[in-house]
């Protein structure tokens, strides 16, 4: 892959490109939580934690950090000027009333139709769905950042997904290290590859049928 | 202190009331805001059978993960597990039973309960296999609803940073989270609190939660945990 980003840098760093001045913006644990990094200074949004935060700040620098400021993940945060507090039924209140305008989580699995399963491996991993359900049906925008392919190898773009979801077709847009590709009525459509990854590459790593875009670019 | 309306008592009395079997309601999100006194307490105590509601798990070792971690637990309802590996193997050896909630279904169901509701109806999970089974659904004004039940607990335990002698409560930052709704939601409600202050040294502007929700106060030993980042 070369010098510079690596791959989870360069997801975070396109997803931050659907990021815009004035959006509140939520963002899940792992890549998601990169993004801030490449938002441009003149780009102010209010970040909201569901745990009760509205207008969460970047990391405190080592022995700045508060206990009692720390996001959804229990890491901590700092707050910006026009931050709040709340209960977690208020923090709910705003993402089920619509007034989160993008949610970026990561996924297990997306299907061609946008359901989303991130939330349990029956008999393997039980996390439990915390607040992706609400986020994923009522964000005004999802974005999924995720690996296009498990460890083994397997697309995580399929047909239909094999896992319980988490919500059906709620996801607009997805991520990957491979390529970003949105979700349409009439189905999946590639519009862009990440370099090095070829538009053939992507069409044979992904298991589920792919538009292509007559406009498709190439991330380096 | 005076102690006017007797509600200043001993971590120990205050876990007196808490049973094997009880049903206990936790405030906290990820450990932060849990109150780690009576936590203690509990753990030492070797409670057992507890029927536990609250976010998430925490850690092992932090807020009611500590409870996790002794065994005290027979079933928890929450939203989230994952930060503790604990939970997840005793849910899978089938030691422990986990209902999941949405977390802000969850929220809203501790709401309901504490504001003496019967239960709320959300869209949430409507269509989903695992979160709307056994569950009514309900037709209102051409919309379809989930029918979630509330919950209430035979005791609530908090954690805020302040409390007058009427046990009105001021929470600190991000550690409010679930605290003024479970403050509700308790038969009998305990908030550990940082600093215990005479009545009148709290602005009547600036409690989250009125002291009538609260019946028992205990001064805090404070957080003896590491945080997961420290």
């Amino acid at each position: 892959m070369g010098v510079g980003m690596n791959s989870r840098e360069k997801m975070a760093k396109r997803a931050a490109q659907e990021i815009h001045h004035g959006m509140i913006v939520n963002l899940g644990i792992g890549i998601p939580s990169l993004i801030p990094n490449y938002l441009s200074s003149d780009c102010s949004v209010m970040f909201h934690a569901e745990n009760g935060i509205l207008g969460m700040g970047p990391t405190p620098g080592v022995g700045e950090e508060n206990a009692h400021v720390c996001n959804a993940a229990g890491y901590p945060v700092t707050t910006v000027a026009g931050s709040s507090y709340c209960d977690s039924a208020i923090a709910f209140a705003m993402i089920r009333r619509g007034m989160v305008d993008v949610t970026v989580l990561g996924a297990l699995e997306v299907s061609e139709g946008g359901d989303l399963a991130n939330w349990i491996v029956p008999g393997k991993r039980v996390p439990g769905m915390g607040g992706a359900m609400e986020l994923a049906e009522r964000a005004k925008k999802v974005i999924v950042v995720m690996n296009h392919c498990n460890k083994n190898g397997e697309s995580k773009i399929v047909h239909k997904c094999s896992l319980p979801l988490t919500a059906k077709a709620c996801v607009n847009l997805i991520i990957t290290d491979q390529a970003v590709i949105q979700v349409t009525k009439k189905g999946l459509l590639l519009t862009e590859v990440m370099a090095p990854y070829t538009i053939h590459d992507v069409i044979r790593h992904t298991n589920a049928p792919l538009l292509i875009s007559d406009h498709i670019k190439t991330n380096e | 202190m005076k102690n006017v309306f007797g509600k200043i008592i001993s971590a120990e009395e205050a876990c007196a009331l808490i049973s094997d079997g009880s049903i206990l309601m936790a405030g906290g999100f990820g450990g932060i805001g849990s109150p780690p006194t009576l936590i203690d307490v509990l753990v030492n105590k070797g409670t057992k059978n507890l029927t536990l509601i609250c976010n998430d798990t925490g850690f092992p070792h932090i807020g009611v993960g500590k409870l996790v971690s002794a065994g005290s637990i027979k079933k928890v309802i929450a939203s989230h597990i994952g930060s503790n590996p604990l939970a997840g193997k005793l849910m899978t050896e089938g030691k422990m039973d986990v209902e999941f909630s949405p977390q802000g279904t969850l929220a809203e169901r501790i709401r309901a309960g504490g504001v003496g509701l019967g239960g709320i109806l959300v869209e949430t999970g409507l269509d989903n296999e695992i979160v709307n089974k056994g569950k009514g659904v309900v037709e209102l004004d051409g919309k379809t609803f989930l029918a979630e039940t509330a919950l209430t607990a035979d005791v609530s335990i908090v954690y805020a940073k302040k409390a007058d002698e009427f046990g009105n409560l001021i929470f600190d930052k991000s550690a409010r989270n679930t605290n003024p709704l479970v403050a509700m939601a308790g038969n009998v409600t305990i908030a550990e609190v940082e600093e215990i202050v005479a009545l009148g040294e709290l602005g009547p502007d600036e409690i989250i939660t009125p002291g009538i929700f609260v019946q028992h106060i205990v001064q805090t030993k404070g957080v003896e945990w590491k945080w997961v980042w420290e």
